[in-house]
């Protein structure tokens, strides 16, 4: 009983004598930090998603106050919050568009052809093993490595294929940097019809193993008139994002291969297994 | 005297290395060895940091532990002893040297955990020849020498790392991958000093 007692009494004695140290040399040693980072992370949305380039927002706000960073420069806080900051540092924020993510590929599992995978069930594994196992090299493997990296739940993998959904996504850019094939682009929230085929193959190579692909027959150029609002780019057409077209281009241009969607049609999965 | 010190220092850096012939403080080795620069900071800090933690440990152990016959407490009160000291020396780094301080970084919290650290102040006070475990100048010996060990693995892997980035590796071995089948091979060459002692 008693060398327990000494062992509590000596360690407890120990314990306390490092933290009586402790503290006094904190105190005699501290260093002055500047409360205006502490005041600025307060006003961050607290997202640590690293999408301003900046290791979290604590060191954003050290960027921000020593204004080698503008606010704005978060993807995630609102127009309300960059203001709030530029308002309490006394500088003038910039408004800018807000960016998403859009997963530029419709080839779900119904309408794609694959072959059997069984290895890791991720796709920066999956395209190790001859550049994954879809029958189209350029569009979706749909094991979801950019839903684990989005930290806002965003994307969700719906038939083996990733959907964005918009409204929940801030444009932190996690899944660009996660997406093997380079699928994910930024576009602007207001776009709302997009392509969704990146493959640059010829058009039947591309219906061969998609039946949702882009084959670039021109209709959504031709509908769209002299507005300028898609751009031909070989056997693909994409969505020029300086001047993006409205829903109605949808119904005007009527894809044969449903590859120009609505994103809310699109998020819905609403396309699957209907194409002609 | 000397040639028990030249056997304790051959012996901690080269046969008994502590990341290659121990595999005790892996985790900073993988993780801080894709740079030089960054390597060279965080052997520093384990250099600091270890020859300061056998001291203290060693004469906490000689004149605290072993007289009250607590022993039995080596650990919890080693690494108690490690974590304020790594606290006192970051907020005293902070205040004299802040640009030593930055490039430290986050390795000197990190080290307060490190099993290299308190592998060797653990090993110092229990299985260490008696030259070692009796004296608080051979255990700070070895502590020393043993962190020298530490920076050299690291040293020797991180330049091998910054090599590899420019290497042809097959697309499957990349990163990860082949920085342990690496290390493994760096080990395999250090058991060639196993003799030398």
């Amino acid at each position: 009983m008693s060398t327990a007692i000494i062992a509590i009494i000596a360690v407890g004695i120990l314990g306390a004598l490092l933290g009586v140290i402790i503290g006094v040399v904190a105190k005699a040693f501290a260093v002055e930090v500047d409360e205006r980072i502490e005041e600025v992370t307060e006003l961050l949305p607290g997202a640590n998603c690293g999408g301003c380039g900046y290791a979290g927002c604590a060191d954003f706000a050290k960027g921000v106050v020593s204004q080698s960073a503008t606010p704005d420069q978060c993807p995630v806080a609102s127009p309300e919050d960059v203001a709030a900051i530029a308002d309490y540092l006394g500088i003038v924020a910039e408004e800018k568009d807000k960016m998403v993510a859009l997963v530029r590929c419709s080839g779900d599992v119904p309408n794609t052809v694959r072959s059997l995978y069984n290895g890791v069930r991720d796709c920066r594994s999956a395209v190790l093993v001859a550049g994954g196992a879809k029958g189209c090299d350029y569009g979706c493997l749909g094991f979801g490595s950019c839903a684990e990296a989005c930290p806002f739940g965003a994307i969700e993998i719906k038939d083996g294929l990733a959907i964005v959904h918009k409204e929940l996504c801030v444009g932190c850019e996690n899944c660009v940097a996660a997406c093997p094939k380079d699928l994910i682009i930024m576009v602007p929230e207001a776009a709302t019809t997009h392509v969704y085929c990146n493959s640059p193959e010829k058009g039947a190579a591309k219906r061969a193993v998609c039946k949702t692909a882009c084959i670039a027959c021109r209709k959504c150029v031709k509908a769209s008139g002299e507005e300028d609002h898609m751009e031909i780019d070989g056997f693909l057409i994409r969505t020029n994002y300086e001047n993006p077209p409205g829903p109605e281009l949808v119904e005007a241009a009527a894809c044969p291969t449903t590859a120009l969607r609505i994103d809310t049609e699109h998020a819905k999965g609403a396309y699957a297994g209907e194409s002609k | 005297m000397l040639s028990e010190f030249l056997v304790i220092t051959v012996g901690a850096i080269l046969v008994n290395n502590f990341v290659l012939s121990k595999f005790l403080g892996i985790c900073p080795f993988l993780g801080v060895s894709k740079k030089l620069d960054t390597a060279l900071g965080m052997s520093g800090a384990v250099i600091f940091v270890m020859t300061l933690a056998s001291l203290v440990s060693s004469l906490i152990n000689s004149f605290l532990l072993v007289p009250m016959k607590l022993e039995y407490l080596q650990t919890l009160v080693f690494i108690v002893v490690i974590a304020s000291l790594v606290q006192l020396v970051e907020i005293i780094l902070q205040k004299l040297s802040a640009k030593l301080y930055e490039s430290l970084g986050i390795f000197l919290p990190l080290i307060t955990t490190n099993c290299a650290v308190l592998g060797c102040v653990v090993l110092n006070a229990k299985s260490a020849p008696e030259s070692i475990q009796s004296t608080w100048y051979g255990a700070t010996i070895y502590g020393f020498c043993s962190a020298l060990g530490f920076a050299l693995a690291l040293i020797l892997f991180s330049s091998l790392r910054e090599k590899l980035d420019l290497a042809d590796v097959p697309e499957a071995f990349e990163g990860t991958a082949i920085s342990l089948v690496t290390a493994g091979i760096l080990a395999m060459a250090f058991l060639g000093f196993s003799g030398l002692v």
